[in-house]
């Protein structure tokens, strides 16, 4: 009695908690706005009727948000929680299983000489090293994520891009950073990339009922404006990803804070208006501690409390390890550290 | 109207990575004459501008040591040149630093102090390919080989530099630094710091790539503990830490860089006007042996 009272009242009052967008209630959560994406017109309508950017406003958010002093034990908190966040990737076309195999050695143990350095959240690789990876980090607790859609361009037919998926997740991923067909966005047929997403959302699955999260990549670099950001984030969490991302690491211009700022208020807003959690990733770019923190300052004064964990937050990032675990060095030993005391990767 | 021009006082600032930034902190001092009549301000350095400038000497350490010696020694004669160009400018700063302003003895010990620089930076220009002549070997060995001893240049070289000698013991400590492909943090004279920054823009328009030196001013006691213990810093040359001023700065700034085993040049009495000889040169150098077979 109480239940059905509850669930016919359920949307006049304040949902009570979020749920996680790779949650099964989270389809029961989106199940309102059906309508919205019902029909090419009235997804074009919804993204459309989104209120605009005020680019100045937000790149001028963002620096201000970039200028907060985060000092001794918040600044050596702040790169712990950093280190556990970072998708240590490595998506090069020399990749080999010996440097795969090195990279997740790393992720378990980033500084060797310091077992209090915590691991990192996942190795990203392509779909063909899963495999490898998965093998070197049994038992460590550590995500294998691998892109899968015909990365970096996504110029693909979209069996192709289901098979590359499907493969990936067979070979053990626990994670799929998918790219969108950009193309198909800025020409406006927004309908074709969310059901591109849907589809690959399904490829995720695997036979035991369980599901490899989904990220999507927007490459942001592409996209030209903050509206597109804006509209495309939406349109993707309305697909259902678990995750959105901002680059591919793969062109000029990469994850910049305005733009993981623009991402953080719509994965907010959209918790606000649906009660599902959307986790964000800044990818590519990111290279110095300093500019870690501030992409955590701007997590925590933007979307809150609830996404600084590595469950909700990401680094997609290679170097910046290096550079935490120098900065980690120097606060621990009072003493400057240098590369020489890190590993070339 | 009046005829009088405004003066246009020049703001001295640091030289780091082949750019001009204030110093971090944003603070500066003063700078004196002998008789405490003040000549300019001068950035204070503090111990992330140290660590800036180590970074900056790190990521230029690669192209001026692998830069060939004859190219080096193109580059440092150039320097020369371009000093001797602006020898009125260094006489009258060496004139204000270590004497009185105006004074004409002053200004002709200044005068030869400056020559005497400048004349240094050629010799130690022309060592630049000789070097290895004399540091190097080929080792007689028990085996078909040839072996060959090569000095290499260390990495990056901290450098306080002399504290009475404002330019010559400057030119004296840096350039046998730099000529054999190591790059250089150098922390001016505290107290006369001007002719080592204006060094610094004579370096900056005479091919020197940016990172191959960087000049800091301020408190030498400040920003030798975290170069002495700067894990990415191979080796330190402690000629400004001489006197009874700093003689315990030395001893602190050697267990320091014993750390990371740090090259250590300890402070010692230098008449800076006699010939150097080419010990400062030699102290940091690392011999590469290599062995090739001797093929028949």
């Amino acid at each position: 009695m109480t239940g059905s009272y509850a669930r016919r009242y359920a949307h006049l009052v304040t949902m009570p908690t979020t749920v996680p967008a790779y949650g099964n209630e989270a389809a029961e959560r989106l199940a309102p706005m059906a309508d919205v994406t019902a029909s090419d017109a009235a997804l074009r309508r919804f993204l459309h009727g989104l209120p605009g950017v005020d680019a100045v406003g937000l790149q001028a958010r963002a620096a201000t948000l970039g200028t907060r002093s985060i000092k001794t034990t918040a600044k050596a908190y702040a790169i712990d929680l950093a280190i556990s966040m970072i998708d240590l990737t490595t998506l090069e076309g020399a990749d080999t299983p010996g440097k795969v195999r090195a990279l997740c050695a790393k992720g378990v143990h980033p500084d060797p000489t310091d077992q209090t350095v915590p691991q990192v959240a996942a190795i990203c690789v392509y779909p063909d090293m899963v495999a490898t990876a998965k093998a070197a980090l049994a038992g460590s607790g550590i995500h294998v994520a691998s892109v899968a859609t015909a990365f970096p361009a996504g110029r693909a037919a979209l069996p192709v891009k289901l098979a590359d998926t499907r493969d990936a997740v067979a070979a053990g991923a626990d994670e799929i950073d998918m790219v969108i067909d950009r193309g198909a966005f800025l020409s406006g047929r927004y309908m074709s990339v969310f059901e591109e997403i849907k589809a690959v959302k399904e490829a995720c699955r695997r036979a035991d009922g369980t599901a490899a999260h989904l990220k999507v990549i927007f490459e942001t670099g592409e996209l030209q404006t903050y509206d597109n950001v804006r509209r495309v984030s939406w349109l993707a969490m309305l697909a259902g990803a678990d995750f959105i991302k901002t680059s591919t690491g793969k062109v000029s211009v990469n994850a910049t804070p305005p733009v993981t700022l623009l991402m953080l208020e719509a994965v907010r807003d959209f918790a606000a208006a649906t009660g599902v959690q959307v986790g964000v990733k800044p990818a590519g770019g990111i290279r110095t501690t300093k500019d870690a923190i501030k992409y955590l300052v701007m997590v925590n004064e933007t979307a809150g409390d609830a996404w600084m964990t590595p469950d909700w937050f990401r680094f997609g990032a290679s170097s910046l390890l290096n550079d935490l675990l120098m900065q980690r060095q120097k606060l621990s030993t009072g003493r400057y550290s240098g590369p020489d005391y890190v590993t070339v990767d | 109207m009046s005829d009088a021009r405004l003066s246009v006082l020049k703001t001295y600032k640091l030289f780091v990575g082949g750019k001009f930034p204030r110093s971090e902190s944003g603070r500066v001092y003063e700078v004196t004459d002998s008789q405490g009549k003040w000549l300019a301000n001068a950035p204070l350095a503090s111990r992330k501008d140290a660590r800036d400038a180590v970074v900056a000497a790190r990521k230029a350490f690669g192209g001026w040591s692998g830069a060939t010696a004859y190219n080096r020694g193109q580059v440092l004669y150039r320097v020369a040149e371009m000093l001797e160009g602006r020898r009125e400018q260094f006489v009258a700063e060496v004139a204000d630093a270590e004497g009185r302003s105006g004074k004409k003895s002053d200004t002709a010990k200044a005068a030869a102090q400056v020559d005497a620089a400048i004349d240094r930076w050629v010799w130690y220009a022309g060592w630049s390919d000789k070097i290895a002549q004399i540091a190097g070997s080929a080792n007689p060995v028990a085996g078909p080989y040839f072996n060959l001893s090569t000095p290499e240049p260390t990495g990056v070289v901290a450098v306080l530099a002399p504290q009475e000698s404002s330019f010559l013991g400057l030119v004296s400590v840096l350039a046998p630094v730099i000529v054999t492909g190591n790059t250089a943090v150098v922390v001016a004279s505290e107290k006369s710091p001007l002719p080592a920054l204006s060094l610094a823009e004579v370096l900056a328009t005479s091919d020197v790539p940016g990172g191959v030196v960087n000049v800091l001013s301020g408190r030498t006691g400040e920003l030798v503990g975290p170069l002495a213990a700067h894990q990415d810093v191979n080796a330190i040359d402690l000629a400004g830490a001489y006197g009874e001023l700093h003689g315990e700065l030395a001893v602190a700034a050697e267990k320091a860089a014993a750390d990371n085993l740090k090259r250590v040049l300890r402070p010692a009495e230098v008449d800076w006007a006699a010939a150097p000889g080419t010990d400062r040169m030699l102290s940091f150098l690392e011999t590469k042996t290599v062995w090739h077979p001797i093929g028949i």
